[in-house]
């Protein structure tokens, strides 16, 4: 009976294969980077088929060991889980075959401590999904963050500092996320989540419950990047190693955001979370200076993978918008735009490593439009990416948009509506800009031809997983209607 | 037989063709070959439905959700026939004509051009059978980034500025646009374009209604280049010329002007735009832009400059028609889509002609050349006079019509405004004329006509602007479609 240990067999996936790559890895480097895609695959098809069997069968709770909670472990595999695990997992199966090239070029000699680190930080992330508990939740949330630092810090000069300040801030984040989970076990002598949702409501106005969602909403908004708390994010992306920010920077952010999911919506539910104080509008309000914020300084940029890096925090504004929002289609399109945004991301944190891979920089003002000569391919699949970003239809980014902008109606919340429609125009102006360095030529530099170039493509392992990445937008466009419908039965409320 | 699949067809051959067009970009020929066998072919596709939009029915196909409820679905209804008959027939002659031009001027990236112009077709006959709001969206900014391709083409400092300000503009506009569908979706619950509008069913606020007004203004109101929100226009005639002269004066421009009869007529209806006095925007903002835009172009020494001005005025007759929400109004504006089109689409071949043949742009340098380039500015005069409302070329009669159905309305200034506009534009075209029949031209020895591959096209295109002005019905029933087209919106009322 696969299906009813699916949710453990999707990490323990990772626990076997962040022992096996050391172990064949010390034998044969080269031997690493293929069980991590082998590792990540594995998991990525059990997260398909878990969520096939979710739509057919409903949510699973699993025990381990046969114990049930309080005393044992649990895991639950229900519509918000399955679906986070699919996407992450999917997302970095690709970025990992990705990666084969450009881990090679970037840290020779290291892939092996990479790729175990990266198969330990899917455990971590994978195990924050799927468990049914608070204080588990707050282990797997140190697993990756402690794989994460590290794999922050492989990378250029600057990298270890990046990882280091991530390291203090991140641990203060997940510090008060503990506090918060200590208030909560205070009042309800619980750490299960669902037995937790059930007593909350009797503790309604509880000033130590309001401090405890406070704790938490801070302590996560560290990890998910929300503004303010976001001061550790550009740095970390841009002097990590490409292949390191490929990983993380799609599905990272996701995973924290995917804790404020559950907590607010499940664990607490609205009106407790807006008992004492408008928490939701609150961190609505700071969900939109971020969008705009990290719009803005995305544009001041001129290094790719800084401006991506500026843009994460933007989109995962939106996000955490629509998580504000609490309705139907806020919520709809929020975890639309994690799924898309999780592959727009790695599709653009990709060609950027690429870019370095082949050009030696990722600087846009060095751009010129040999490019579109050069790599004809990578730069169709970044003009793809890039058009979704700005939300334009028919592609999956304008109907995370067009969700997002009916949830704001719904709650008859203009300012979050200006909100969306000002940062698409944002969006479009600091991809415009590439695009216009890449496919024209630049009168600024008195360029008078066009400028040809040898055709100069990276290897398959790269073309094809942005390429897939890049039409899957067009694919998921086309398709939104149905995952919409199947999130919008997630909806708990 | 079965047309259920020809309004998709329509779309998709110039898409399509795009591949084609790609491939053979080392062989111009075949390459060339490709975008006249997609321009006829969706030509004859349009024609199959028009029999079916002169009995005033519509063909209608449902593809795939594009949200829950909400389908990406084609309609072609008379509207959008009439419409779409314009743009891909004149795309034919364009298609020819740019030929001549980009190869005369020798212009970089010649493909790229023939590309972006064949998804730019699409798109606007997308627009023209599109049933819905999200499915008119999706094709709506499909136009606007395939266009930007062709502002931009030669891609000097000029052009790429011109891109940046037609994306600036048209962008916002199409999220102006996300943001009026989404409130509609929110109010009624359906985005489908119905005769007589979604509202009648739905009562609100005034300031609500009159705010979503002026969103769908501001959404539509930019690619109809009504001011104050023209800007993007002048600064795209950066573009090759056939891309000003189907783009400019047809495709883009007039795929606005079609968008507000829709937001007029199928969103909100007429009923709905009278009771709450929303026509009244409408009305204000088009005299004004008739009549600015004519004394602005007058300051113009560029001649497609000065085209662009006019087109900006021009255009603004349409809504002005569709704004006087009478029957004989509706056809006058409806009319005079077909009618601007043929005339300025002439205008700008000439424009373009005399760039590629003698490389002048300004109007001042342009003395004396009606000698060397007889055909060319013969056409030229026929499209001028027909502007500015000359009988018995087409821009008389759609003229004509507008003005009666003011007076149908017991409105009499906007018939001083179209009579003044007739003045102005006799007054910005007649100097051009004047210079090129009447003052002695210098350097002009060695120069004859321009190409054939241009000539002909012109001259077509202003036979057809006479031919129209003299028989509206000649071609495809062209005034009885507008007429049923107008007579459907007035009579939802009744059961």
């Amino acid at each position: 009976m696969i299906e009813s240990h699916l949710p453990a067999y999707i990490a323990l996936t990772f626990v076997l294969f962040s022992v096996l790559i050391p172990a064949f890895g010390l034998w044969r480097s080269e031997l690493s980077q293929p069980l991590a895609v082998l590792g990540s695959g594995i998991a990525a098809a059990f997260s398909v088929y878990g969520f096939i069997n979710y739509l057919n069968e409903g949510s699973i709770r699993y025990f381990f060991g046969g114990w049930e909670p309080p005393v044992g472990i649990e895991f639950v595999y229900d519509g918000l889980a399955g679906f986070f695990v699919l996407v992450i997992n999917v997302v970095s199966f690709f970025v990992l075959i990705h990666s084969h090239h450009i881990a090679k070029r970037e840290f020779p000699g290291k892939e092996m401590p990479y790729y175990a680190l990266a198969m330990l930080m899917m455990l971590g992330f994978n195990g924050m999904i799927l468990t049914g508990d608070l204080f588990n939740l707050y282990v797997f949330l140190e697993i990756a963050s402690l794989s994460g630092y590290a794999l922050i810090a492989i990378g250029e000069k600057q990298a270890p500092y990046a990882a280091f300040r991530y390291l203090i801030i991140g641990t203060a984040g997940g510090t008060l996320y503990l506090l918060g989970v200590g208030f909560l076990y205070t009042v309800t002598g619980t750490l299960n989540i669902i037995d937790m949702a059930a007593m909350l409501p009797m503790l309604y106005e509880s000033n130590a419950v309001f401090a405890a969602l406070i704790l938490m909403i801070v302590g996560i908004g560290v990890k998910a990047a929300l503004f303010p708390m976001h001061g550790w994010l550009p740095d970390s992306y841009t002097y990590a190693s490409s292949v390191s920010t490929a990983l993380i920077a799609p599905i990272g952010t996701k995973v924290a955001a995917y804790i404020l999911f559950r907590v607010i919506l499940w664990l607490f539910g609205l009106e407790i979370t807006d008992a004492i104080a408008p928490l939701s509008y609150i961190v609505g309000v700071l969900a939109c200076i971020g969008i705009l914020y990290g719009s803005i300084m995305a544009i001041a940029q001129t290094e790719m993978k800084r401006m991506l890096a500026y843009s994460s925090v933007s989109q995962i504004g939106y996000i955490i918008m629509g998580l504000s929002l609490a309705n139907p289609w806020g919520f709809a399109g929020a975890l639309l735009h994690v799924l898309n945004h999780a592959i727009m991301k790695a599709c653009l944190f990709m060609i950027s490593g690429q870019m370095r891979l082949k050009e030696g920089h990722s600087d846009i003002s060095r751009f010129d439009d040999s490019y579109r000569k050069k790599y004809p391919w990578t730069m169709a699949s970044f003009s793809i990416a890039a058009i979704s970003m700005i939300g334009l239809p028919p592609l999956a980014g304008f109907f995370s948009k067009w969700y997002l902008a009916l949830g704001t109606i719904d709650n008859s919340n203009w300012l979050f509506l200006a909100v969306i429609l000002i940062s698409s125009l944002l969006n479009a102006v600091y991809f415009f800009r590439v695009l216009e360095k890449v496919y024209m030529m630049d009168p600024d530099k008195g360029q008078k031809e066009p400028k040809d170039g040898e055709r100069n493509e990276p290897s398959a392992s790269m073309l094809w997983p942005t390429g897939i990445l890049a039409v899957s937008l067009i694919v998921i466009g086309f398709a939104n209607a149905v995952i919409v419908g199947i999130l919008l039965n997630i909806f708990p409320m | 037989m079965d047309l259920s699949l020809v309004p998709l067809l329509a779309i998709l051959v110039s898409l399509v063709a795009v591949v084609p067009i790609m491939l053979s970009s080392a062989k111009p020929n075949l390459r060339e070959f490709w975008t006249i066998l997609a321009a006829v072919i969706k030509f004859g596709l349009v024609l199959t439905l028009l029999p079916v939009a002169l009995q005033g029915d519509s063909v209608e196909l449902h593809l795939v959700d594009l949200a829950p409820g909400i389908p990406l679905a084609l309609k072609a209804d008379p509207l959008g026939v009439y419409f779409a008959v314009i743009a891909s027939g004149l795309w034919i002659f364009t298609s020819f004509y740019s030929i001549g031009y980009v190869r005369g001027a020798g212009e970089i990236k010649q493909t790229r051009y023939f590309a972006s112009f064949a998804v730019c077709l699409s798109a606007t006959i997308g627009i023209a059978f599109s049933a819905n709001l999200i499915t008119f969206l999706l094709f709506y900014e499909m136009l606007t980034v395939a266009t930007y391709p062709l502002v931009i083409h030669n891609e000097k400092k000029e052009a790429i500025n011109a891109g940046r300000k037609y994306l600036a503009f048209t962008l916002t506009a199409g999220l102006l646009l996300v943001a009026a569908s989404a409130l509609v979706y929110h109010y009624t619950g359906t985005l489908d374009f119905t005769p007589g509008g979604v509202f009648t069913d739905v009562e609100l606020p005034h300031t609500a209604m009159l705010l979503l007004f002026i969103l769908f203004l501001g959404a539509v109101g930019v690619k109809a280049g009504v001011m104050p929100i023209h800007g993007w226009l002048p600064a795209a005639m950066a573009a090759p010329t056939p891309v000003s002269a189907l783009l400019h004066a047809v495709a883009v421009v007039k795929s606005g002007v079609f968008a507000i009869t829709r937001v007029v007529g199928y969103v909100f209806g007429v009923d709905v735009m009278g009771d709450y006095g929303l026509n009244d925007i409408l009305i204000v903002l088009a005299g004004f832009t008739i009549i600015v835009a004519s004394l602005i172009a007058f300051a113009q020494d560029n001649l497609k400059r000065r085209l662009a001005y006019s087109t900006v005025g021009h255009l603004s007759y349409i809504v002005l028609g569709v704004a006087l929400l009478t029957p004989t109004g509706m056809t006058g504006g409806i009319m005079h889509i077909a009618a601007h089109a043929t005339m300025k689409i002439t205008l700008f071949f000439c424009a373009g002609a005399i760039y590629v043949n003698l490389h002048r742009t300004e109007i001042s340098n342009l003395d004396g050349i009606a000698k060397v380039m007889p055909w060319t500015m013969g056409a030229f005069v026929i499209g001028s006079m027909g502007l500015a409302g000359i009988p018995p070329i087409n821009g008389f009669f759609s003229k004509w019509t507008l003005a009666l159905g003011s007076l149908e309305g017991d409105m009499i200034i906007p018939v001083i405004i179209l009579v003044v506009s007739g003045i102005l534009n006799v007054g910005y075209f007649f100097p051009i004329i004047y210079r090129a029949y009447f003052k002695p031209g210098k350097g002009l020895e060695k120069y004859g006509e321009a190409s054939p591959l241009m000539v002909v096209p012109i001259v077509i295109t202003a036979t057809l602007s006479v031919l129209f002005g003299l028989f509206p019905n000649l071609f495809f029933g062209f005034y009885d479609l507008a007429v049923d087209i107008s007579l459907s919106l007035f009579n939802t009322a009744a059961p």
